[in-house]
């Protein structure tokens, strides 16, 4: 019987789906060792409380909400210290973060604190006596290597998607906390948050992708893209590195080695070739489909529907006929 | 983007070369693959010189890259430079010519003729790419018989007045300076063949290109006219002297056509190798038939043995033991073995491979350019005929 | 202003991989290697900030086999100034591990700047740089693609899911390189030659006990073979219903 830690992450006073997924899988974790509480911890501006019930449902028994006034943004070093602090007391055995952009900067910051060391970007994970067991993809994704983790808290980050969220219903108790540093006295400081919009559904978190490469001729053609991903709904639209390079779009939609690395239930990849680069950060999407004129594009040793043609032809129709699809639901 | 080119290396020929051979090597495929692959087939298409890698191929240290550093040049030894010329002509043999004419036949010839002077005013600005060379040896009518040449340089009391018509040279209408070799004396008279450093902006001095090549289309070539070209007197290369010195030179040339070969049918064998991968003919690759197979593993096998010669060369022209003779086996053997690649890779890829998108061809149609220019195999044939039986023939 | 870069020597990732006999490792044969990715961005990106600043040292330090000094080389070949190799014949796979060993050089070097990439390409754990600043004590920012350093502080971009956030902190401190600094030169030949001259330091690691190892790894399993459905817009219907009834996605 153990004790589970996971982190809350939040964004502009709004749980991230990664958050669910953290408090999922301490949940998993607590029953397969025999019984025990998942202690979730939310920080935030004052209001943020008001997740906690969500993170109840996802299968935390205790909140701990940290607002203050100092932390609509993340600040990294409050935030450690305020994770150290708790997991020093509460005598966890395992302790979740999103492998997310702000789990893969808070997580080492707190094991260090703590004096631990952690395992990253998991895709599996089991505890197994005084060993956390892990799968971490390494070598862009064409290695799974399988990592053991000994002593307590054990600490890691789980990529996102890689456990499933869990709606129960659950209603958490909710303990106030407070930040165990000033966040004035913060060396760190997160200034502003902006740029490519909240709106807009996330890389990491869209269950569909829909990118575009070179084959697209030129930037604005990238709107057939769009309204392929505005066709299914719950789709976000990514890019190879040429087209990032050449400026068409935003590095940050950038997917492979060098960029995000994905792993979304359909990956559509219209006008790429699937240099190893590209493949690095989609290769391991459940369902994949491709797009491309050269029948030999290596993309298509990949996919798992493939249609050679002329995108400028086969995608409009492609993006009707989803529409179609999905007003039938 | 393409993937890098992760060269050819059955014989883990690496293990032989030392850590900054290779990276070296590793330095200058990386910057062909960055900026000249994306340009050169349609440079190619074009028939141009994609002159705007100049400042990049003088900035990261390709030009003159194995003369001495007091120059402004890298210092580097003879295999390095060798693979810096493989690296290049993998990319395009027109940008490995441009790389030996600047390096080889400019710089070399000012570096070991030239006077002190001559050298600290020409050597940097060359290496930089500041000022672009040519050679101008061969003429319309003595290509294989360069000591027939009928270009004079006249001493007058204002400096050498030069007259002559030079053909099929290298970098010829984009050069800012010319090495010309002349007769001094009489036009029978071989020893009186001097080298002369001549500012293209000389009055008399007109270079204009060759059209309608099928092959080396991304290089330019010229003809080169002289008509009372008069430059002053300390532009003779002072310790030139007789047919010998050009020859000497064409020698350096040679050792990085060599390598180059290497890197052409490199490029042509792993085109080859990843289409015959790629490709499904009658529902199975068609690198799994035995066809096929059989072309790549001559390529191979052939590669393996040039790699090895012309390491070997290497390691005897840095010893300063390597004969002339020892370089026109290898330029002959290379450049016939990568001819024979690439024609064998064009036809593996079908109908595929006769597309600029593709880089057999294009390598396939230089070579016959390279088989033919710093000697031809037929003339490096009796080179080797004369060298075994001491009979000339030619 | 003296910038620290930890790089580290990794497999070249485009190379096929198979796994060595132990099972823990991958097989070396064939392996060719370069430095990380990121680390790359790393050394571009402190090269980039002595050459604005005008004056400066980057200092480029591993942790490795004698192996690892080639790659050292390579960043004293792109301009670095000189190199330290703390000597360990194996790297932990245990960031922590590594980072007291890297913390231990580095704590009182006077670095205005310790430069890393935001990840390793091989051992993608993500760790060794922010714990390298807590047990050096100095501030930290992750994965940054934009910065700035004036007057004692510095100004980073951080790319966020589907957002940046902008982050300010006061030097010496701690940064992970994205992309975004701009993309690594090629060390060039003088640059090559001169790197035999530039000074490079051995020394023992003292590497910090580790709690995370490899237990095995493999070979991700083999997605199906690709497949074709059909050429041009007619075959969108074929298209939709398999994603409708074989993957179960629309």
């Amino acid at each position: 019987m153990a004790n589970m830690f996971a982190f809350a992450e939040s964004r502009g006073g709004s749980l991230r789906k990664v958050a669910l997924e953290a408090v999922s899988a301490a949940r998993q974790a607590t029953d397969a060792t025999g019984g025990g509480e998942v202690h979730a911890l939310l920080i935030g501006a004052p209001g943020i409380g008001a997740k906690a019930a969500a993170l109840g449902r996802a299968g935390a028994d205790l909140v701990i909400v940290v607002e203050h006034a100092g932390l609509a943004r993340y600040s990294p070093e409050v935030f450690a210290a305020t994770a150290a602090d708790r997991l020093r007391s509460g005598g966890y055995r395992g302790a979740f973060f999103a492998a997310s952009a702000e789990g893969r900067d808070l997580a080492p910051r707190v094991a260090v604190a703590l004096g631990v060391s952690m395992a990253s970007d998991l895709t599996g994970f089991a505890f197994e006596g005084d060993a956390l067991v892990g799968k971490h993809p390494t070598h862009i994704g064409k290695i799974i290597t399988t990592v053991r983790l000994t002593g307590s808290p054990a600490l890691l980050t789980l990529r996102p998607g890689a456990v499933l969220v869990t709606d129960a219903d659950r209603t958490a108790r909710v303990e106030q906390g407070a930040p165990a540093l000033d966040p004035a006295a913060a060396r760190v400081v997160v200034t502003s948050v902006g740029g490519t919009g909240d709106a807009q559904l996330d890389l990491a978190d869209a269950p569909v992708v829909v990118s575009g490469g070179r084959g697209l001729r030129e930037a604005a053609n990238f709107k057939l893209v769009e309204e392929l991903a505005a066709a299914f709904g719950n789709a976000a639209v990514g890019a190879t590195r040429a087209v990032t390079d050449d400026g068409w779009r935003d590095p940050s939609t950038q997917i492979g080695q060098t960029g995000r690395i994905v792993s979304p239930d359909l990956y559509v990849a219209v006008g790429i070739s699937g240099a190893i680069q590209h493949l690095a950060g989609m290769r391991t999407s459940k369902t994949i489909v491709a797009i491309n004129k050269d029948k030999d594009a290596p993309i298509f040793k990949l996919a798992d529907y493939g249609i050679v043609g002329d995108l400028f032809e086969i995608v409009p129709r492609l993006t009707e006929e989803v529409r179609k699809a999905r007003a039938g639901h | 983007m393409a993937n890098a080119f992760a060269g050819v290396d059955f014989y883990d020929v690496d293990g032989l070369l030392s850590e900054e051979e290779r990276a070296v090597r590793d330095t200058v495929r990386a910057w062909v693959d960055e900026h000249l692959m994306p340009v050169i087939g349609d440079a190619y298409v074009e028939g141009k010189f994609p002159k705007q890698l100049i400042p990049g191929m003088a900035e990261l240290g390709v030009l003159g890259a194995n003369l001495p550093e007091e120059y402004g040049c890298a210092g580097l030894n003879n295999v390095a430079y060798g693979l810096i010329m493989q690296e290049l002509e993998r990319g395009d043999s027109g940008i490995r010519s441009f790389a030996s004419v600047q390096g080889a036949l400019v710089m070399y010839p000012i570096y070991a003729f030239g006077s002190e002077e001559q050298k600290q005013h020409w050597l940097p600005r060359l290496a930089s790419g500041q000022d672009i060379g040519c050679f101008g040896l061969t003429e319309p009518d003595y290509g294989s018989n360069p000591g027939g040449m009928i270009t004079t340089a006249k001493e007058t009391k204002d400096g050498w007045l030069l007259n002559g018509a030079k053909m099929w040279i290298t970098n010829g209408s984009q050069a800012t300076v010319s090495i010309i070799w002349a007769k001094t004396g009489s036009v029978d008279d071989v020893k009186s063949i001097r080298g002369f450093i001549v500012p293209a902006s000389t009055k008399g001095y007109t270079a204009k290109d060759q059209k309608g090549k099928l092959s080396l289309r991304a290089s330019d070539t010229s003809e080169i006219v002289l008509q009372d070209c008069l430059v002053p007197k300390d532009a003779i290369l002072p310790k030139s002297g007789g047919i010998k010195s050009p020859l000497m030179c064409l020698t350096q040339a040679r050792y990085g056509i060599a390598w180059g070969g290497i890197g052409a049918a490199m490029a042509c064998y792993d085109e080859a190798l990843s289409y015959s991968k790629a490709r499904i003919m009658f529902g199975k690759p068609i690198g799994q038939t035995q066809l096929q197979q059989s072309r790549l593993a001559d390529m191979l096998t052939e590669i393996t043995k040039a790699q090895l010669l012309t390491l070997q060369l290497g390691r005897l022209k840095d010893k300063g033991t390597m004969t002339p003779d020892q370089v026109s086996l290898a330029k002959r053997n290379n450049i016939n073995m990568a001819c024979e690649a690439a024609r064998e890779a064009r036809r593996l890829l079908g109908a595929n491979g006769i597309l600029a998108e593709y880089h057999s061809m294009r390598h396939m149609a230089n070579l016959e350019s390279v088989y033919t220019y710093e000697g031809t195999h037929d003339m490096h044939t009796l080179i080797l005929g004369q060298a075994v039986t001491g009979l000339p023939a030619f | 202003m003296k910038i620290a870069v930890c790089i580290k020597r990794v497999p070249d990732m485009d190379l096929r991989f198979a796994i060595g006999a132990g099972g823990k490792a991958l097989d070396s044969a064939g392996l060719k290697f370069d430095i990380a990715d990121f680390d790359g961005y790393a050394v571009e990106a402190g090269l980039r900030l002595v050459e604005a600043h005008g004056s400066g040292e980057v200092v480029v330090v591993t942790v490795g086999p004698a192996a690892a000094q080639e790659t050292l080389r390579k960043a004293l070949g792109m301009g670095a100034d000189r190199a330290i190799q703390l000597s360990a014949d194996e790297v932990p796979f245990d960031g922590r591990a590594v980072a007291t060993a890297l913390a231990t050089e580095l704590k009182d070097g006077g670095y205005d700047l310790v430069l890393f990439g935001r990840m390793a390409t091989d051992s993608a754990n993500q760790t060794v740089g922010p714990m390298t600043a807590h047990l050096m004590g100095v501030p930290c920012v992750t994965a940054i693609s934009k910065l700035d350093i004036a007057g004692g502080r510095g100004t980073a971009e951080r790319q966020l899911e589907g957002a940046s956030e902008t982050v300010e902190f006061p030097l010496p401190a701690v940064v992970t390189i994205d992309e975004g600094l701009g993309r690594p030169r090629l060390p060039s030949l003088k640059g090559i030659m001169a790197a035999k001259k530039k000074p490079l330091e051995v020394k023992p690691a003292q590497l910090g006990a580790a709690s995370l190892t490899v237990d095995s790894i493999a070979l991700p399993p083999d997605r199906p073979p690709g497949r074709i459905i059909g050429e041009g817009a007619d075959a969108v219907p074929e298209l939709i219903r398999l994603l409708q009834t074989e993957a179960k996605v629309l």
